[in-house]
Formats: C-alpha cells, structure tokens, sequence
C-alpha cells in the first residue's frame, strides 16, 4: 500500500490532544489523511452506507469473477492460449465481434481469452503483497502499539524513515537489480514483483495496525483481562487483534486495488510480470498493447484497461463498506 | 511536535540526512547483491581494459563501504557516472540535465491544471452540500480514484490524439523551439497526471469548506453585509490553504511515481525515459545515480513542504 502513508485513520492518536488550538492542527491532519482515501468523499455517502447496496453486490459479484477467473479460467467462454484467430490479420479486422467480445490484440489471440487468464497473475502479484505486507507490518505494528516505550520509539522511527522513501522507483530497482535478463524465469520474476511490491507496503500497513492498537489497548476490557493475568500474547491475539482486524482488513483492499495499479505500471516500465503468449497479466496485456493504440488498434488497452477500472473501483467501494460497517475511523477517535 | 521552529527545522534537517543515507545506502546494497561482474553487465562489448578500468573507478574490487563512499563522493561532485553504448559513452549528468527539466514541467504543469479545476469545483460542490450536482461530481470524482493515471493517458490519446486529432498523441517540443507547439504536446500528458489529484483535492477542499463554513466566524463576516463571494474567498478559503499544501506534499511521491509511467506512455524524453533506458540496457551504475537522484528530490520536497507549513502555519509557529 505505498501510498497508504496518507491513509493513516489513526493518525490523530499519535499526537497528545492538548489545548484547543492543538486540537484544530490535529484535526486538518486527520482530514487531510482521510480525504486523500477514497472513502472520505467528505461525508457523503458515496460508500458510506453499512449496507452493500446495489454497488455494493455489483462489487461483490465482480470480484466474485475475478477470482474465478484466476483460480478456474476454464469455466469463462475462452479459447486456448495459443490459438489465433489468422483471418483477423488478413482482414485487418481486430474490434470486438460476437465470437470475440472484447476484440483481439494485433497477433489475433482473442483479448477475453488473454484477460480471464491474466487474472491469475495480477491477483497473484497483489493479494500475495498485501498478505506479505499484513503478516510482516501487521505483526510490527501490534507489538509496537501494545507495548509502547522503546519498542515503539524505534519501530516508529523506523517506519517513519521508510515511508520517505520513493517507493516505485525503488520497487524498479529492485525488479531492474534482481530480476532482469535473458536468462530469468518466470517464477522468479513474479516474486522479486510479488516481494518488492510487499516490502514496500509494510510501512503504510504497519502504521495503521500501530495506530489502531493503540486505540484499542487503552480500552477497559483489555485491563480487565490484564486484571485477570492473562498474558500478553493472549491479550493480543484475543482481545486486541480482533478488533484491529477490520481496519487492517478495508487498508488491505484498498492496498490490493493500488498494487494492481502498480502492476500495470511496472509493466509499462518494463519491469512487470514478463509479456509471453502464455503468462498474461492485466499490466502486461495493456503494455504491450499500448504502442498498437497509437496506430489505431486500441482494443487491448481498452480490455485491461476495463478489467483494472472495475477491479479496482470495486475494492475501493467495498473497504469503504467495511470500514462503515464497523465503525473504523470513529472507534479510533 | 513543538519547540522553538528552529528546533523544528534542524530536527527536520537531522531526519533527512538519516532517510538520504538510508537511500543510497540501500542502493548500493542492492546493486552489490547483482549476480555476476557490474563490470560485465554494463560494458559487455568493451574491452577488457575498459571494464578493468571501470572496476576501479566503481571501487568494485575494494569493501563495500569504500565501494559507498566512492559513489557517494562522486555524487555529491556532480558526477553521475556514465552510459555505455556500443560506440559512445554518454555522461548521465548531460543526459539529466536535458531530461530533468522536461519531468519537472510536467509535474508543474499537472499540479497547476490540478489546483485550477480542483478549487472552484471545491467551493462549487461545498455551497451545494447534499445537492444533485454535489453529489454526481462527487461519485464522478470517486470513480476518477479508480482510474490510474496510464489508463487515462492512454485512453485520452487515442480519443483525442488518434480519432479526433486535435492535439498530438505522442511525443514532445522544447519551450524553446516553439512554444505553441510544446504546449500543445504537453496538454495530454498534463490532464492525464492531473485529472486524479484534482479529484483528491477537491473532495478535501469540499470537506475543508464545509466544516469552516459552519464556524462562528463566517457567520459574523456575513452578518457584516460581506457578500458571499468575497466571504468563501477571503474568510473561509484561507484557513484550508495549508490542508491543500499538506495534501500537495502527500502527493509528490504519486506524482514522481504516476511522471515517470506517464513518460513513457506519451514518449516524452524526461526522467522516467532514462530510467527505463538504464533499466532496459542494464546500465547498472547510472541506475544507482538516477534512483539516488530521484530518491533524494522526493525527500528533499517532502522536506520543504514541511518547512513552508510550519512557517505558515501561526499555531505551528507557536506550538
């Protein structure tokens, strides 16, 4: 979630409120932060009903595809990988028609085809980031947010300097130092992807797990289990992890919808998931495609770029929801 | 937070200090980690002079922290290091200082765009809270959210550059060649850059706008007889100037991130092109530099952006 650094909910309870004039810097901190997340289309309600709603099942359902088409292709109206359509070349004719709804690209592979497959690899790549970055981050942040004092100070530090850091030029690098070449395979390509994207989503993740634990230590049922002598790491696991889960969770699909994004523009730089006949991704389907709709043949970027809108849009509505629905940011405040 | 502001700063001076060496730092670790001879992977056509002497000059045979404060002491000099092509080597400082310039004016020209359409939409939708047009240019604006800045790029190009030919789909004109021209060929990469950070701008504006205008103040400037406009001008657009500023911060490293891919979709000859080219023809040591480079304007803005709130900002100041 690079750019979660402004998606801090709890940024507010990193500052002691004191005076009145205190309060009001801290308050234009917090609005900042929020209204640069896609929920806080101020108070309107876009997305923040508790319920689905229509989009709010649209959502659902898309997403619902999507992860079909990444686990069973097969059961979407798709060709074979491999097979080309040669009287589309002949003919010159590459727009969409009843046999190939979403056209298909200049070689005459069919674009549905080459998009129900790239789900896989898009998914891949951004549900394994955000599930590295959650692990990784989530653990950083409860114990920074439980146990305060040093631990706190330097974690936060820490973090502090990593969320300066340029991220996708470094996620490049990384890609660029380690993984490219003639002679690198696939999977190996996916994961230095897969992990640069992830490291780099820790620091944001971190943050907000820090912040929400904050909040929900200082709460009374924690004492009491502490009143109890329950240890700590159960206190965590059972009282406060569940609690801090929701916040965690809506930051987690808004991160996967920015990592999808992400893909796509790695792909462009050429340091995405590599372009071949038979590992297609949404990025690298529009990269490749994206010199032909210069010279008139724009269906390629047309289909990935759809694929992307609505992927994304439907993450972004949907951790909207979640974080209605439990209340995220006002049980911080 | 607190203190004297000049404590403030040389904390703020002492923190990007610690992120720069961080940065380059961890460079130089992960251009260590490369499998096989630096030497070899950016000069595999040269001779083996050539690649020896480069070796010393890089400090490749000698302990990584030599290896750092070679670099360093190079970059601090200005010098970048250099790109090799079969036939000619170029240095990377010439090739930044031509490509540098076309970067920065684009961001400066998104950024310009952004803030124009992202105000008065801002105050427009703030004195309609809750009205139908309030509201479409919100769930419009939720959308744009959803829509990388490439894809917009992309799309724009082909609609307005390859159907309609009203502007040119790719590539760019010097200010200094022909100014018109240069415009013209910047509008689309422009729009494509800022059409997202006006809708983040403007739904901050909007929130801002609403919370200030119930405050007792603007109440009281009213009931002076101040007309409307001159208050929403005036009164109440003042105080979210900083909230802009800080979003405007917030914002560089997207917009060094969302530059660079918009580079290369319109074919413009900036920062993000070399660094694709460096990526592509493995001109590891020019890579370094360039991150460095970019990595150390991020911090370096992100620094600024800092400083000019707190010297704007009176409770800041005295806090």
């Amino acid at each position: 979630v690079p750019d979660a650094d402004r998606t801090d909910t709890g940024i507010a309870l990193e500052q002691p409120m004191h005076g009145g004039e205190h309060n009001v810097s801290v308050a234009t901190n917090a609005a900042v932060v929020a209204a640069t997340l896609p929920s806080a289309i101020g108070g309107v309600d876009v997305a923040r009903s508790k319920r689905l709603g229509i989009m709010g099942w649209f959502a659902m359902v898309w997403l619902g595809l999507v992860v079909l088409m990444a686990l069973v292709p097969g059961l979407f109206p798709v060709t074979d990988l491999h097979s080309r359509s040669l009287d589309a070349i002949t003919n010159d004719s590459f727009g969409p028609s009843l046999a190939h709804p979403l056209g298909l690209d200049v070689s005459g592979y069919d674009l549905l085809t080459r998009i129900v497959y790239g789900a896989r690899a898009s998914l891949l790549v951004s549900v394994g980031a955000i599930v590295f970055a959650m692990l990784i981050g989530g653990t950083l942040g409860l114990i920074a947010g439980y146990f305060r004092g040093i631990i706190d100070t330097i974690l936060t530090g820490i973090l502090n300097i990593l969320l300066a850091m340029p991220f996708l030029v470094l996620a490049l690098a990384f890609v660029a130092v380690l993984a490219t070449g003639d002679n690198v395979s696939y999977a190996k390509r996916v994961s230095v992807v897969l992990l640069s994207v992830g490291i780099a989503s820790i620091p944001p993740l971190a943050r907000i797990t820090r912040a929400n634990t904050l909040a929900w230590s200082e709460r009374e049922f924690v004492l009491a289990a502490r009143l109890q002598g329950a240890k700590n790491r159960r206190i965590i696991w059972r009282d406060v992890l569940p609690n801090v889960m929701p916040a965690m969770f809506s930051i987690a699909l808004l991160g996967i919808g920015l990592i999808i994004i992400i893909e796509g523009g790695l792909a462009l730089l050429g340091a995405g998931v590599p372009a071949t006949i038979d590992t297609p991704s949404w990025g690298n389907i529009l990269a490749s495609m994206s010199p032909q709709l210069f010279l008139g043949k724009p269906w390629g970027v047309f289909a990935a770029s759809l694929a992307i809108f609505l992927t994304v849009l439907s993450l972004n509505y949907l951790g909207d929801v979640v974080r209605a629905r439990f209340d995220v940011r006002e049980s911080v405040l | 937070v607190g203190g004297e502001p000049v404590n403030v700063v040389l904390r703020r001076v002492g923190q990007l200090a610690i992120v720069l060496f961080v940065v380059t730092v961890l460079t130089t670790l992960l251009f260590s980690l490369l499998p096989g001879d630096l030497a070899e992977v950016s000069i595999p056509f040269g001779s083996d002079e050539q690649r020896a002497a480069l070796r010393e000059d890089l400090g490749l045979n000698e302990p990584l922290p030599v290896q750092y404060g070679r670099w360093l002491g190079h970059f601090v000099k200005g010098d970048l290091g250099d790109f090799y092509r079969q036939g000619n080597v170029t240095s990377v400082r010439e090739r930044v200082k031509a490509t540098a310039p076309v970067s920065l004016e684009l961001m400066l020209y998104a950024q310009i765009l952004a803030l124009a359409f992202a105000i008065p939409l801002g105050i427009f939708t703030a004195r309609r809270a809750g009205s139908l047009p309030d509201k479409s240019i919100n769930t419009t604006a939720y959308g744009l959210l959803a829509v990388p800045e490439f894809v917009l790029g992309l799309i724009l190009a082909y609609v307005v550059g390859v159907e309609l030919k009203w502007l040119p789909p790719q590539g760019f004109v010097r200010w200094n060649v022909d100014l018109g021209e240069h415009l013209r060929s910047m509008v689309l990469p422009a729009v494509s850059l800022a059409i997202g950070q006006v809708a983040v701008y403007m739904r901050l504006l909007r929130t801002d706008l609403v919370a200030t205008l119930q405050q007792d103040f603007i109440l009281m400037a009213k009931s002076k007889g101040i007309s409307e406009r001159r208050v929403m001008w005036r009164h109440a657009l003042r105080p979210s100037s900083l909230t802009l500023l800080t979003a405007a911060g917030l914002n560089v490293g997207t917009l060094i991130g969302g530059t660079i891919i918009i580079e290369r979709v319109f074919n413009l000859d900036g920062m993000g092109h070399l660094i694709f080219e460096a990526i592509n023809e493995r001109q590891i040591a020019a890579l370094q530099s360039l991150i460095a480079l970019v990595a150390a304007g991020y911090v370096v803005v992100n620094f600024l952006v800092d400083i000019l709130y707190a010297v704007l900002d009176p409770r800041i100041r005295r806090a």
